[in-house]
């Protein structure tokens, strides 16, 4: 299981309904329908990834995330999940906004590039961070939108969207006391768990 | 050396033989017409006395009865889906890319009906019937029938074949519809649907392809307002035309591209080559003659078809077609139309397909959504318009057979 997963499966409640937004290949919902019963359904734009959802017996719909969830109804799910995902939209916040309305919480996890070895590589180099973590050059990244732990506090506070837990992971999924309270010099990985106020 | 032709035959046979001996063709297949004598009342009102099915099966029903699919057909379609008739049978049946040992509807997995639906004439009750109030064929008298009634008579097959639920009813364009019916009408029937390249209605723009289609049978003089057997005669002009028309609109304009155009332009380089203009013969004839391919290919479509089908049945087929709107019933909202049962849905449209485009299923995603139902919807990248759903498109067909092997899955798990 990818480092964030481990951490979504717990904030997820028994037998809800989760949207996963560009849900890969359907691995985290068959994950959470298998151990929470969860009623899930997948948004994704790879056909290889869409046909392993299929084989897995996994809902998935055929769907840009660019063009909004406008064909979901308000408060049909009960979390809407954003896996490494926001880096890859064109328009990010407005996606966050279509998350709450189309469900009561949301759950985003991205990597954090205001992490240290992402400063120290631009401050030392000079040049875009590449690294396994990150591995797109900069010209043919699928990552258009990075931003780091505080920018998305911002992000939150300017779109009085409620907190409700955030937890900063390395990529070996391990936590600890520093990166607590240091999150966006330590953390690798951001996870949040959010509502609307 | 010159391949005489008797020899030529003989190698044309024997390819035909290796093919209904492949190991993933269903092989030689019988249909069976099944007699109904209870009257169907129709939605127009009217009732059809008795009728009779021609139906197809290939496969087994297993012991609990619960492997069965329902292949819906679409306008021109029958009950022969898959395999061949006999061994001088020149082409299997519509949809034998999918059907078979092995294939994405594995007949060693799941018992498969396919019928031809009433109004048809590939052996159902139809126009070319005799009506027993009057000793003739019925003609123009056949009542209008609606994909809501051909899935009634669907439902009275399953009954007589003793079977409880469908594993999956599966169409594609005018079948979707009737597979989107069976989720409506009986959902407790039904554990899956395979909806491909439909749509919840027609647009207008459909009906008046339709409306052309109707317009150039009822305006042949061989018509003779419907009774035409009656004077030993049928509008082929007419119903030539219907199908051209038909036929351009299942192309998409890069699949006629590749097509009729020059040798080596193929589906993805179509915008080089000749644009699908090669010539019959090499030279313009600077008449009204048939110049280019695309010409005779329409011309030969027309031709086929015309002396295989019956005229009212495709006037009858078209306005089932037109008539299809299940959210009358329900204020005009469809997704009260699907607010009952559980069956799962998989969806799939083709992107060049502009009689049914991606639009159209997208509606119906969203209509499911709405109802809450469980779906899964692929749109296909496809140059072949809405021909599409009948070829054995690699990213269609794998999802096809992904999702119903995972509804076989759950059979064997619910038996053991």
């Amino acid at each position: 299981m990818r480092p964030d997963q481990e951490i979504i499966q717990r904030w997820i409640e028994p037998d809800s309904r989760v949207l996963d937004l560009g849900c890969g290949d359907g691995s985290l919902l068959a994950n959470l329908k298998q151990t929470k019963g969860v009623k899930g359904t997948g948004l994704e734009i790879d056909g290889d990834k869409i046909q392993s959802c299929v084989e897995r017996g996994i809902n998935v719909i055929e769907q840009n995330l660019d063009a909004g969830l406008w064909n979901f109804q308000s408060d049909s799910f009960d979390t809407v999940l954003l896996a490494q995902t926001l880096q890859a939209l064109s328009h990010p916040d407005q996606l966050i906004d279509e998350m709450l309305r189309v469900g009561r919480r949301g759950i985003v996890t991205f990597p954090n590039f205001g992490n240290w070895k992402s400063r120290l590589y631009l401050s030392s180099k000079g040049r875009m961070p590449v690294s396994k973590f990150m591995p797109h050059a900069w010209y043919d990244t699928p990552n258009i939108h990075f931003c780091t732990v505080r920018d998305f506090d911002a992000l939150c506070e300017e779109k009085n969207i409620r907190i409700l837990e955030r937890t900063v992971v390395d990529l070996k999924h391990e936590g600890s006391l520093s990166m607590r309270l240091l999150p966006n010099l330590l953390g690798e990985i951001a996870i949040y768990h959010i509502a609307r106020s | 050396m010159a391949i005489d032709s008797t020899q030529l035959e003989e190698t044309q046979t024997s390819a035909l033989r290796s093919a209904i001996d492949a190991p993933d063709s269903v092989g030689i297949v019988t249909p069976r017409s099944y007699h109904f004598d209870e009257p169907l009342q129709l939605r127009s009102g009217k009732t059809l006395p008795s009728y009779d099915l021609m139906v197809e099966t290939y496969g087994e029903l297993n012991a609990a009865r619960s492997n069965a699919i329902l292949i819906c057909h679409a306008l021109s379609g029958d009950h022969h889906a898959a395999g061949y008739h006999s061994a001088s049978d020149s082409k299997p049946g519509w949809w034998d890319s999918a059907i078979g040992p092995g294939k994405a509807i594995d007949t060693t997995k799941f018992f498969v009906v396919a019928l031809n639906n009433l109004g048809g004439c590939a052996g159902s009750t139809g126009p070319t019937s005799i009506n027993p109030e009057t000793g003739k064929p019925y003609g123009p008298d056949f009542p209008v029938v609606t994909v809501r009634d051909w899935v009634k008579s669907q439902l009275n097959l399953m009954d007589r074949l003793g079977i409880e639920k469908w594993a999956a009813v599966v169409g594609g364009s005018l079948g979707g519809m009737q597979v989107q019916r069976w989720a409506i009408s009986y959902p407790d029937r039904v554990a899956n649907a395979v909806c491909i390249a439909s749509a919840p209605k027609l647009s207008a723009q459909n009906i008046a392809f339709n409306e052309v289609a109707r317009y150039s049978i009822t305006s042949d003089p061989n018509f003779h307002a419907g009774r035409y057997l009656e004077h030993n005669t049928y509008p082929k002009q007419g119903l030539m035309l219907a199908r051209m028309v038909g036929h351009i609109t299942y192309l998409s304009d890069s699949a006629m591209r590749a097509k009729f155009g020059n040798a080596g332009s193929q589906l993805e380089n179509t915008t080089r080559g000749n644009l699908g203009r090669d010539l019959r013969s090499g030279t313009l004839s600077f008449g009204l003659n048939v110049d280019f391919e695309v010409e005779s290919y329409l011309h030969y479509q027309g031709e086929r078809f015309s002396s295989n089908f019956d005229a009212n049945s495709y006037l009858l087929m078209t306005k089932a077609l037109d008539y299809f709107d299940p959210s009358v019933d329900y204020g005009n909202d469809l997704s009260k139309a699907f607010a009952e049962g559980d069956c799962k849905f998989l969806l799939v449209s083709f992107s060049t397909d502009w009689r049914f485009p991606p639009e159209r299923s997208r509606e119906l995603v969203e209509t499911l959504l709405k109802a809450g139902r469980e779906v899964t919807y692929l749109e296909v990248e496809a140059d072949q318009g809405h021909d599409a759903f009948l070829m054995p498109i690699p990213r269609y067909i794998n999802a096809m057979r992904g999702f119903l092997d995972n509804v076989y899955k759950e059979l064997v798990t619910d038996a053991s």
